[in-house]
């Protein structure tokens, strides 16, 4: 028997939505995790030097190599065993951001590749060092052919974060779990979850569209139209600001 | 005998040949895997000096002048900028390469522009020019952006400075590549074919601006097949061929009586033979 109340109730209710907001705050930490992560794999990945080339290349083959569940429970509960204790919260970020980054080092491998060579030599003809090149030229360039998977790993991802449930990080399929645990309506509950998780990939794709259509405005612009200006995405005036590096 | 008109005598007795020299190439040697493009090359470029390199493709003009920034570094041989080493050190009298930082700050005195362009596509007309002077030279913004508004109009687009490389013609583009270039106020400018990309009709501009820079005393080395714009602009003309310096002089005698067969072969086939 469907229990159409309990759903509705539930739909609605404080625990679990804490739980999906919690998921939400996990999947964001560990998405920033892996860009970061995935940046460096992908610029080491890429350099001349083999010292560099190497150990980024050992790094994705390993993490895309192996279950992100098995790497979970290895990082919880089997590294403790060493001597290092995580916590939960931490444990699952760095278990999600480090799996996560191994994939986005190919995604944005990719997209710096998809820039065409001269608009590095350029950068490098008026002066600029490696490291410049890389975040005012290259980068800022390579984002639109990033951000398309970038924004659909993303979406993985915050499904993938349900895997924290079984290191009894509180997300919100453990605390779903928990509820059946004294409710005993499965069905009801599990559906709950399912809706939630619906609206926050619903809600991102909509971001995401957001995101591409803001990313491609200057470059699909059409020769001679003046009304096609476009907003300059990467280079405002932040950018063009004297900075520290 | 050739027949010599020499109107200017021998280029080494010519004005600018008493000048400073900005660019010295020291018997340059490049090669990839086992070819080698560049049999040792020597050349110094005095202040104020047009100096245009022609050949065959292939003949390593692009590799050389990419060795000149070190682009390309030399596999031997080596590369002064206003008698100071660039891209190497003398530690005890030995030449030790220098870090990326040191080079790329050597970098900021030769300007290049290239036959793709390879405007920056993310950014306006007026960010491409401004981006170098800011990121690199960190010039404060306002006077930057003066400085390329006066460049903008010294090629001819003060009415583009907000479009985008997309939007404008191929001649528009190399326009802007140029003044990016020289808002680095570089000590000499290198070019790589800077019309062979573009239309017929769109070559003259940037030629335009090409002799406009050297009227200005402007130090360069251009590749191009542009030989009736090289007679003109140049002051010496370098023919090479296989890695090589095969023959160089004084415009009008090289276009017009050159002394190699294989100079003449080349002149010919560019359909600029006298
Ligand atoms: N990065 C590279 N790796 C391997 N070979 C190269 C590389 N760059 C140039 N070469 C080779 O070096 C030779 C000289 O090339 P280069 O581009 O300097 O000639 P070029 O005189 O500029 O010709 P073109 O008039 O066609 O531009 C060619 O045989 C080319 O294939
Ligand atoms: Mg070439």
């Amino acid at each position: 028997m469907w229990d159409g109340s309990t759903f509705l109730h539930y739909l609605h209710s404080g625990y679990l939505l804490t739980g999906a907001a919690i998921s939400l705050a996990l999947s964001i930490g560990a998405m920033a995790i892996g860009i970061v992560l995935g940046t460096i794999a992908a610029l080491m990945r890429m350099s001349q030097r083999r010292w560099l080339r190497q150990p980024a290349g050992f790094y994705v083959w390993l993490f895309r190599g192996t279950p992100v569940l098995v790497q979970l429970i290895i990082i919880y509960t089997g590294l403790p065993q060493i001597g290092i204790s995580l916590g939960v919260v931490a444990s699952a970020l760095v278990g999600l951001g480090v799996n996560e980054g191994a994939y986005l080092a190919e995604i944005i491998r990719a997209g710096v590749a998809s820039v065409p060579k001269g608009q590095f030599e350029a950068a490098r003809a008026i002066g600029m060092t490696w490291a410049k090149t890389m975040r005012v030229i290259i980068l800022p360039q390579a984002a639109r052919i990033i951000l398309p998977p970038l924004g659909n790993s993303f979406n993985g991802l915050m499904k993938t974060s349900s895997l924290a449930s079984v290191i009894s990080l509180e997300e919100l399929l453990r605390r779903t779990e928990l509820l059946v645990q004294v409710k005993f309506k499965v069905l009801e509950l599990f559906c709950v979850a399912a809706v939630y998780y619906l609206v926050l990939t619903t809600l991102w794709g909509f971001v995401q569209q957001w995101l591409e259509a803001r990313a491609s405005r200057s470059l699909s612009a059409t020769p001679g139209d003046a009304r096609a200006r476009p907003a300059r995405i990467a280079l405002d005036n932040a950018a063009l600001s004297h900075d520290a590096s | 005998m050739p027949r010599c008109p020499m109107t200017h005598p021998d280029p080494a007795m010519a004005p600018k040949a008493s000048q400073p020299v900005v660019i010295e190439a020291r018997n340059v040697r490049k090669s990839f895997g086992h070819t080698e493009v560049l049999k040792g090359i020597d050349l110094k470029v005095h202040r104020g000096e047009v100096v245009v390199i022609i050949g065959p493709s292939g003949g390593g003009k692009s590799t050389f002048l990419r060795t000149l920034n070190h682009l390309d570094a030399p596999s031997a041989g080596e590369i002064w900028i206003n008698g100071a080493p660039f891209g190497f050190a003398l530690r005890n009298g030995r030449a030790e390469a220098v870090s990326d930082a040191a080079l790329s700050m050597q970098r900021r005195q030769i300007g290049m522009v290239f036959q793709q362009f390879n405007l920056f596509g993310h950014m306006t007309a007026l960010d491409n020019i401004r981006c170098g002077p800011v990121q690199v030279l960190r010039r404060r913004a306002d006077l930057a952006l003066a400085d390329a508004r006066r460049l903008l109009a010294l090629v001819g687009l003060a009415d583009r400075e907000s479009a985008y490389p997309a939007q404008l013609s191929g001649g528009q583009q190399q326009r802007v590549a140029i003044a990016r270039a020289l808002a680095m106020e570089p000590a000499a400018m290198l070019f790589d074919e800077p019309t062979s990309a573009l239309d017929p009709e769109m070559v003259g501009e940037v030629l335009n601006v090409m002799l406009d820079l050297a009227a200005k005393g402007m130090t360069m080395v251009i590749v191009t097949h542009e030989i009736q714009f090289a007679r003109k602009a140049a002051d010496r003309i370098l023919f090479m061929e296989d890695g090589m310096i095969v023959e160089e002089g004084h415009p009008a005698r090289m276009v017009d009586s050159p002394k190699h067969e294989r100079t003449r072969r080349f002149l010919r086939l560019v359909g600029e033979a006298a």
